[in-house]
């Protein structure tokens, strides 16, 4: 039952473990260091494709997210940079978020645009308005704290690598996981499915189609502004022209690859962080010496390898894309 | 007087340049079976939508019950017990059968769904109304008549009082329309008033308790099945006679034209779809192929035609093998085609009907010199087509999207058949046409047969198949199960074998 949900994607996993425990073998603490900064690169990319999941399985094309991260990290870093107080700022990037997914639902669902020229929109949209309001010299008055569990983050290698993060990366695993059985198991999920799948089936059991993709898609915006103010406030603490680097379209690889299942996509992306972590680590021990570019392409050579591995072999939810139409006559 | 289950008064529903209904009131009461009767296009589907609140009438009153539905109330019609089977069917082809009899009014335990209460009560209705369904089987796995059970269920699962059903039957083979008949019969039975629409006018009678007859979007009768007769509702449904017979001669078979040799073909997915076929049509008959849809014979009849792969096998004509994957040079050798989806492989919508008339022959003679097309002959062509194959419309120059499906239809047979051909491929000639056009079509097919030509016609209509073919060859999962004369042919046994049944 539970492994079907799972969407047998446990190949990415088995992997992952053994390469770690190969290398913990091998020098303990350079191989903590990695897996907690795994975490720390994969995280992101999981919250951004949750956001495309969540439309997508509603039917619609999610491009814009590259633009929801931008605009909600920006407007996040500002209003905490300009008010002081990292809540406000958090506040403030999920409301953008959710800002941007209601602009995506009203250019696709009410006024049925070609969903890939709405996400292309949103962010060109997020591109210029950010640049244009950009202004340097702003700084953070802090980060999010990281928080250590007592007594679980003293275990050896799990303590620092599942126990001692910031409360957003806490509140990012939490709701992936509410995501995943709220999809799977509860009636908002069924009805989610379905309108992704058969709008028309949905429609004629008496579910809205029109509501429930505004309903998703703006909490899926609202998800990606909570990714944006991770990004900023929590990970990195400052801001910059392009900041998001291609994560959301990253992310839209990950959750093809893990089939639209939270899980799936979660795996694909702590897998894909692992792979850049141990890159950086490899990088700054100088055990090899890689040119900055290559290790800059890392992830959209990934991108392009992850799509052409699941390509043909995964299936999307069957009405994605399409604007939904009552039967006329 | 008691009030009647449903009650409408004087609907009307107008579309941009089209009457689909026009002041119609009818009853159902409780128990009873009401059968809507008409040709494609008569306004069937838009009434009952309007009852269902999936189209919003211009006028006119819609009680249930007693109660006043407002339009467009989807919701208010199921809340007051209003169930409908569509005609396409309205399932999730990747979840399961309880999900999808759940879906919309799910059983929870505080936030979750209740599986396990879910799939009791899909079993316990199974059980209430004897159509036997597995809970757990995924929908797109099940074959359409299962499918539609569990539609039924579906819309009986809300306690309704009045079940719609559109078009049920038009997938279905003879025993599962047999069987959906008792089902009907036995829901009536049980209290429920029945409407259900059709243009079959052989199970109408079969069934309905009333029969009301639409045309152009009016009522044009009222009446029940001992009152009337096929010939009568026909005439009602078209609006003048209508012989439903197809008058033909005896077939003069000649010589083997079109042959088919160790046939394999694959369908989209890369299956096998037409298995090791062989097949002999001769000049001067019709063989008509009838099957349940979705055995191979559209694979069959594009491969035939030069338009899907031959992965084995040849087809010959007169003795000479065709090419593959060629349709113009398969034309050219004497094959005519009336596909089964005029839309997409019959016309060019935004094409002229004069253009249309000579889409496989625009580039030859007398319709072109060189590179230089001759006005003049396409128009005389197009000309003595319109008037010798009854197409209506207001000027050659028409856009042929602009026609009915009819007479599109008739734009596509008289393209093909003014030509000489060997062989003419007719599949599903009448689909989605009026009464009228088809009687037209079939008379249009044996004349090509009485030319000389061999037809191989391909239905999902048993009706057409009986009334055209001089043989019969039944498809079932890629293959022939049986030849059968065309006199003598008996419509259950020629039912059991579209199912797959030996006898």
């Amino acid at each position: 039952m539970i492994k079907k949900y799972l969407g047998s994607r446990w190949s990415p996993f088995v992997a992952t473990f053994s390469v770690i425990l190969f290398f913990y073998l091998k020098d303990a603490l350079a191989t903590t260091s990695v897996v907690a900064t795994s975490i720390t690169f994969g995280l992101p990319l999981a919250m951004a494709a949750m956001v495309g999941i969540m439309c997508e399985r509603t039917g619609i094309v999610n491009i814009g997210i590259e633009g929801t991260l931008l605009v909600s990290s920006f407007i996040g870093f500002f209003v905490a940079s300009v008010s002081g107080n990292l809540l406000v700022g958090l506040f403030a990037a999920v409301c953008m978020g959710a800002v941007s997914g209601l602009l995506l639902a009203l250019l696709s669902v009410t006024w049925k645009m070609d969903q890939i020229i709405a996400g292309t929109i949103i962010n060109i949209l997020a591109t210029g308005l950010t640049s244009f309001f950009y202004k340097q010299g702003h700084t953070l008055p802090s980060t999010f704290p990281e928080i250590d569990i007592p007594g679980l983050s003293a275990i050896p290698f799990f303590g620092p690598v599942l126990f001692m993060h910031g409360p957003l990366t806490f509140l990012g695993f939490f709701l992936i996981l509410v995501l995943w059985v709220a999809l799977y198991f509860t009636p908002w999920g069924l009805r989610s499915r379905s309108v992704g799948e058969h709008p028309g089936s949905a429609d004629t059991a008496g579910v809205s189609v029109v509501r429930m993709r505004y309903l998703n898609v703006t909490i899926a915006g609202a998800f990606g502004g909570l990714t944006g103010a991770y990004l900023t406030l929590e990970l990195v603490g400052s801001w910059d022209r392009g900041f998001s680097a291609g994560r959301g379209f990253t992310a839209l690889a990950l959750m093809i690859f893990g089939r639209w299942n939270p899980l799936g996509a979660l795996a694909a992306a702590l897998f894909f962080g692992v792979a850049q972590a141990i890159t950086n680590q490899l990088m700054i021990t100088e055990v090899v010496t890689i040119p900055l570019q290559f290790t800059n392409m890392l992830p959209y050579v990934l991108t392009i390898l992850i799509l052409a591995i699941s390509a043909g072999k995964v299936r999307a939810p069957a009405a994605e894309g399409q604007p939904y139409e009552k039967e006329s006559a | 007087m008691k009030t009647p289950l449903l009650e409408l008064t004087n609907i009307t529903k107008k579309y941009p340049g089209v009457i689909a209904n026009e002041d119609i009131s009818l009853t159902v009461n409780k128990g009873e079976i009401v059968a809507l009767l008409g040709e494609n296009g008569a306004g069937k589907s838009t009434l009952v939508k309007a009852v269902f609140g999936l189209v919003r009438p211009d006028s006119g009153e819609i009680r249930i019950n007693g109660h006043l539905i407002a339009p467009g109330d989807t919701a208010g019609a199921i809340a007051h017990g209003v169930g409908m089977v569509h005609q396409h069917f309205q399932l999730v082809p990747v979840m399961s059968v309880t999900d999808n009899i759940i879906l919309g009014d799910e059983p929870t335990r505080g936030l979750f769904i209740n599986k396990r209460a879910a799939r009791a009560e899909v079993l316990a209705l199974s059980e209430k109304y004897g159509l036997q369904v597995d809970p757990d089987a995924i929908v797109e796995n099940l074959p359409v008549g299962m499918q539609q059970r569990i539609e039924i269920l579906k819309a009986l699962r809300k306690d309704v009082d009045l079940l719609i059903l559109d078009e049920p039957t038009a997938v279905l083979t003879p025993q599962e329309i047999d069987e959906l008949l008792n089902v009907i019969r036995n829901l009536a039975k049980s209290g429920v008033g029945v409407l259900f629409i059709s243009h079959k006018l052989r199970e109408v009678i079969a069934v309905a308790d009333r029969i009301v007859v639409l045309r152009n979007g009016k009522a044009v009768g009222i009446t029940t099945p001992k009152e009337s007769d096929e010939e009568g509702l026909a005439h009602l449904m078209v609006g003048r006679d209508v012989v439903l017979q197809v008058e033909k001669g005896e077939a003069k078979a000649k010589e083997v034209v079109l042959s088919i040799r160790n046939l394999h073909v694959n369908d989209d997915r890369k299956l096998t779809a037409v298995t090791g076929f062989d097949l002999d049509v001769h000049a001067g008959e019709i063989l008509g192929i009838a099957g349940v849809e979705g055995n191979g014979q559209r694979e069959l009849v594009e491969a035939i035609c030069g338009m899907r792969p031959r992965i084995k096998g040849s087809v010959l004509v007169s003795g000479v093998e065709t090419p593959d994957m060629h349709p113009r040079r398969v034309h050219a050798m004497g094959i005519s085609h009336i596909p089964e989806d005029r839309e997409k492989h019959g016309l060019v919508a935004s094409y002229s009907i004069e253009d249309n008339l000579v889409l496989n022959q625009f580039d030859q003679p007398p319709f072109a010199k060189g590179w230089i097309r001759n006005a003049y002959a396409l128009e005389s062509n197009a000309n003595t087509l319109v008037k010798e194959f009854d197409i209506r419309t207001p000027s050659i120059k028409t856009t042929a999207g602009a026609l009915s499906g009819g007479n599109k239809q008739k734009v596509v047979v008289a393209r093909e058949l003014s030509q000489k051909t060997k062989v003419v491929v007719a599949a599903q000639p009448t689909r989605g046409v009026d009464v009228g056009s088809i009687e037209f079509i079939h008379n249009q097919l044996v004349a090509a047969r009485d030319n000389g030509a061999a037809v191989l016609l391909v239905s999902a209509e048993l009706d057409e198949v009986l009334s055209l073919s001089d043989r019969i060859a039944v498809m079932f999962g890629g293959k022939i199960v049986a030849f059968l004369d065309g006199k003598d042919a008996d419509r259950a046994k020629i039912g059991r074998l579209m199912a797959g049944l030996s006898e």
